[in-house]
This record gives structure tokens, C-alpha cells and sequence, in this order.
């Protein structure tokens, strides 16, 4: 007996297909936007000379990088209930996408503000500006194009792995493909096609960042 | 009605560990098998085994977990094999160690100078003997710190295989949450059992990288 692969489900499938990869963008743009300015924030925290900040920051990044995501996603979406907190499943995927992926940036954000040599801000002390410009517009700059390619790999390993937020039916792209297979009883087809879709999007992902990384951060990111 | 106290669903999670924990071996150990392979078409002398060394890797590191696992869920059985979710599970974890390592251990063996190759053939070695006597053993030693920093990845990996029935871990915690409507107390519990198995070996890794001579 053999089976035959049939992909005549495809042309109705279309509009399901682009909404659910729309979906997903939108899931990974809000996580990089949010993920990057916790992140920036728990590296500073990190620095801090207050000892109680530096432990908490360390404890919150060892416990998410030490469990599975979708264990930090249930936990989530049906364990906070029970305190009171109840979620939309698409804001426990935001909320959960962002603190996963602000415990590893973190790190490389971390990094990126030790590689800046310490000249650099006591010339800008130097020259005047106050502590907040130093940062921002002194340190922040060169930080983020020393960790521009990790910070993408992060992102696009987050997109990646968004698609186990389908568990908690949120209609992105992997959870449009357990839809249609339920309908088609198109299986295999449709994960292959949907996986292409993914494999397109982490393609297309790093092609941009690194093209707008060139835009905003000038020559010499990769 | 059941009633569950606190310690029955521990012991219950308890028990459920030692399938994820068999699943992260058997994974780890035909990841690695699996690895060399694809090592040994990644950097051989025939560009057209290069190009389907680079592709693979590039395949299982540019799409989700997930939808690998659900491919061979569903497509194993086209080809006419039975299968069931620990196949299913073990062998989708594998591929996807293998393409992971085979990629660590070129980033090893490529930070070792080129004399090491050199040295290796003025010795009248062959090639594979080069690779298995000279330079698999020091690509090995400088990437054992990434490796199991993988280990820890793939431990948390096997969460995913609950979503196509393999009773691991986190799928045993689904059907005790059901039971017992207690979320919190379950998932926290299934998290510190991760935590209990990942963090010694973070700091293991750790441990390696401080060690290891930076190259």
C-alpha cells in the first residue's frame, strides 16, 4: 500500500499559513524589544553595588537557564492563576518569551559593557556629560556592536523555539499547522511545509539584523 | 476519587525522571555517534560532502525542535515503520544532537593550527588516522566545555517529546495536573527536578571552561 504525498490543501491553506508566521513576528518582535531592555537593565543590576540586586539577578538567570522553556510556559499559564494571576494566552507568551530570553542576553549584554575599555567613559566624564549619557550614548553604542551577531543568534533561537507557545493555543505558525492537520489529515505535509516557513524565517531573520545591524551600528558587524 | 498528597505527586515525578533522563543518554550518546558523521562529511576533502555536512547542520540548527519531532512522528510511518513515541522521541533528539555536535567539535577541530594536520602527515599518517590519532583527541579536549553546556540544552529538549506522548517527565506532570488541579505545586515541582539535573552539570561546564587553556 502505498501513500501518496498530496499537497492540493495548500492553496486553501495560504491565508491560515501567513497569519500564523505573522503571528509568530510578532511574538519574537515583541520578546527582542522587551528581552533586550530587560536585559540591559539586569546586566547593569548585575554591576550594581547593592549585593541583594547582584544575587537576585544571578538566581533569576541560573533558574531559567537551568529548566525547559515549556515548563517556564505551563508554570506560567496555568500555575500563576492559582495566585491570582491570570493571562492571555498570547501575554503569557510574550512574558515568558521575554524573561527565556533576557536570561541569556543578560550574559552577552553583560559582556558586551565589560568589553568597552574604561577609558572610553572617563574621557566622556572628561568632557562633561552626565552619568546617564555616558551610558546611553557612549558605552550602550559600542556595547551592542561588540554583541550584535550572539544577540542574533539568541533571537532567532528564541523564534525557533516559540512554536512550542502553540501548547498553550496561541495562534501562531506551529499551532496553525496542528489546525490544518486536524482538518486535512495532511500530517506530514504540513509540517514539512511549515517547517520550510520556519527555515525561511530564521534565514530571512539573520539576513535583516545584519543588514540593519550595518545600517545603525555602522561597518564592521557581522 | 484519588486523593494525591504533596509526596505522591513528587514520587510520581520522581519516577517519571528516569525516562527523561534515559531519553537525554540515549540522545546524547547516538547524538554523538551520529555527529562524527556528519563531522567527518562537514570537514572532508570533497566539496559535495562539505556542502550536505553544512546543509544538515544548517536544517536542524534553522527550524524548531518541535516540528523535527512532529516530522518524524508522522513521517516515519510513510516509510513503513511502526512507530511509537519513544522512537519517535529518541530518534528525532538524536538527529538534532548530532547536527549540534558535529558543529561544536568543528569549531574544534578549526581552532587547531593547521601543523597539527602537518605534523600528522609527516609522520605517514593517513587521514583518518590524522583525524583519530592527532586531531579528533585535541578538538575533543578544547570543546568538552561546549559540549556540555549541549547536554544541558538537550536535558531540557526532552520536555518537547511530551507533546507527541512520550511519558517523560513534563507529560507525567500534564496528566498529574489534570488529576489533582494543582498547577503551581506541579509545575514547580517539574522545574526544581530540571534545575536538580542541570544546574551540576552548568557548573561542571563551568568548571571545564576555566580549565581549559583558551586557544
Amino acid at each position: 500500500m502505498g501513500y501518496g504525498l498530496s499537497f492540493g490543501w495548500l492553496k486553501d491553506a495560504a491565508g491560515a499559513i501567513a497569519h500564523g508566521a505573522a503571528t509568530t513576528v510578532f511574538l519574537i518582535a515583541c520578546t527582542t524589544v522587551l528581552g533586550v531592555l530587560i536585559s540591559i537593565l539586569f546586566a547593569a543590576g548585575r554591576r550594581s553595588r547593592y549585593g541583594v540586586l547582584r544575587q537576585a539577578v544571578a538566581v533569576y538567570v541560573e533558574v531559567i537557564r537551568n529548566t525547559p522553556f515549556l515548563v517556564q510556559l505551563f508554570f506560567i499559564f496555568f500555575g500563576l492563576p492559582s495566585l491570582g494571576i491570570r493571562l492571555d494566552p498570547i501575554v503569557a507568551a510574550i512574558l515568558a518569551m521575554t524573561l527565556n530570553m533576557a536570561a541569556y542576553t543578560t550574559e552577552i549584554v553583560g559582556a558586551g559593557l565589560d568589553a568597552v575599555p574604561k577609558g572610553q567613559s572617563e574621557a566622556a566624564y572628561a568632557l562633561g556629560l552626565k552619568p546617564r549619557q555616558v551610558f546611553v550614548k557612549i558605552i550602550l553604542p559600542q556595547a551592542l556592536k561588540v554583541i550584535f551577531p550572539a544577540l542574533t543568534s539568541q533571537v532567532i533561537i528564541m523564534m525557533l523555539e516559540s512554536a512550542v507557545v502553540s501548547q498553550i493555543a496561541v495562534r501562531e505558525l506551529a499551532h496553525e499547522a496542528d489546525l490544518l492537520q486536524a482538518r486535512t489529515f495532511r500530517s506530514f505535509e504540513t509540517y514539512f511545509v511549515v517547517t520550510l516557513i520556519y527555515l525561511g524565517l530564521s534565514m530571512a531573520m539573520r539576513r535583516l539584523f545584519v543588514a540593519g545591524g550595518r545600517q545603525v551600528l555602522g561597518a564592521g558587524v557581522s | 476519587m484519588i486523593e494525591f498528597t504533596f509526596w505522591d505527586i513528587l514520587r510520581n515525578l520522581i519516577f517519571a525522571t528516569r525516562w527523561t533522563v534515559l531519553l537525554s543518554i540515549v540522545a546524547f550518546v547516538g547524538g554523538a555517534a551520529v555527529g562524527l558523521a556528519i563531522l567527518a562529511a562537514r570537514i572532508a576533502e570533497r566539496p559535495w560532502l562539505r556542502r550536505f555536512g553544512s546543509g544538515y547542520i544548517a536544517l536542524f540548527q534553522g527550524t524548531p525542535l518541535l516540528m523535527q519531532l512532529f516530522l518524524m512522528f508522522f513521517g516515519l510511518p510513510m516509510l513503513g515503520f511502526r512507530i511509537e513515541p519513544w522512537t519517535a522521541a529518541a530518534l528525532g533528539l538524536t538527529l538534532y544532537a548530532s547536527a549540534y555536535l558535529a558543529e561544536i567539535w568543528r569549531g574544534g577541530v578549526e581552532a587547531l593550527p593547521r601543523g597539527q594536520w602537518d605534523a600528522g602527515a609527516s609522520l605517514g599518517l593517513h587521514r583518518f588516522q590524522e583525524l583519530r590519532l592527532v586531531i579528533l583527541p585535541q578538538a575533543f579536549a578544547i570543546t568538552r566545555p561546549a559540549a556540555v553546556g549541549f547536554l544541558v540544552q538537550l536535558i531540557k529538549s526532552t520536555a518537547l517529546t511530551s507533546i507527541i506522548g512520550f511519558e517523560e517527565l513534563l507529560r507525567t506532570a500534564n496528566a498529574i495536573n489534570n488529576a489533582t488541579f494543582e498547577p503551581f505545586t506541579v509545575y514547580g515541582l517539574v522545574a526544581v527536578i530540571f534545575f536538580v539535573l542541570c544546574y551540576p552539570l552548568t557548573q561542571y561546564a563551568r568548571m571545564l571552561e576555566r580549565k581549559t587553556p583558551a586557544h
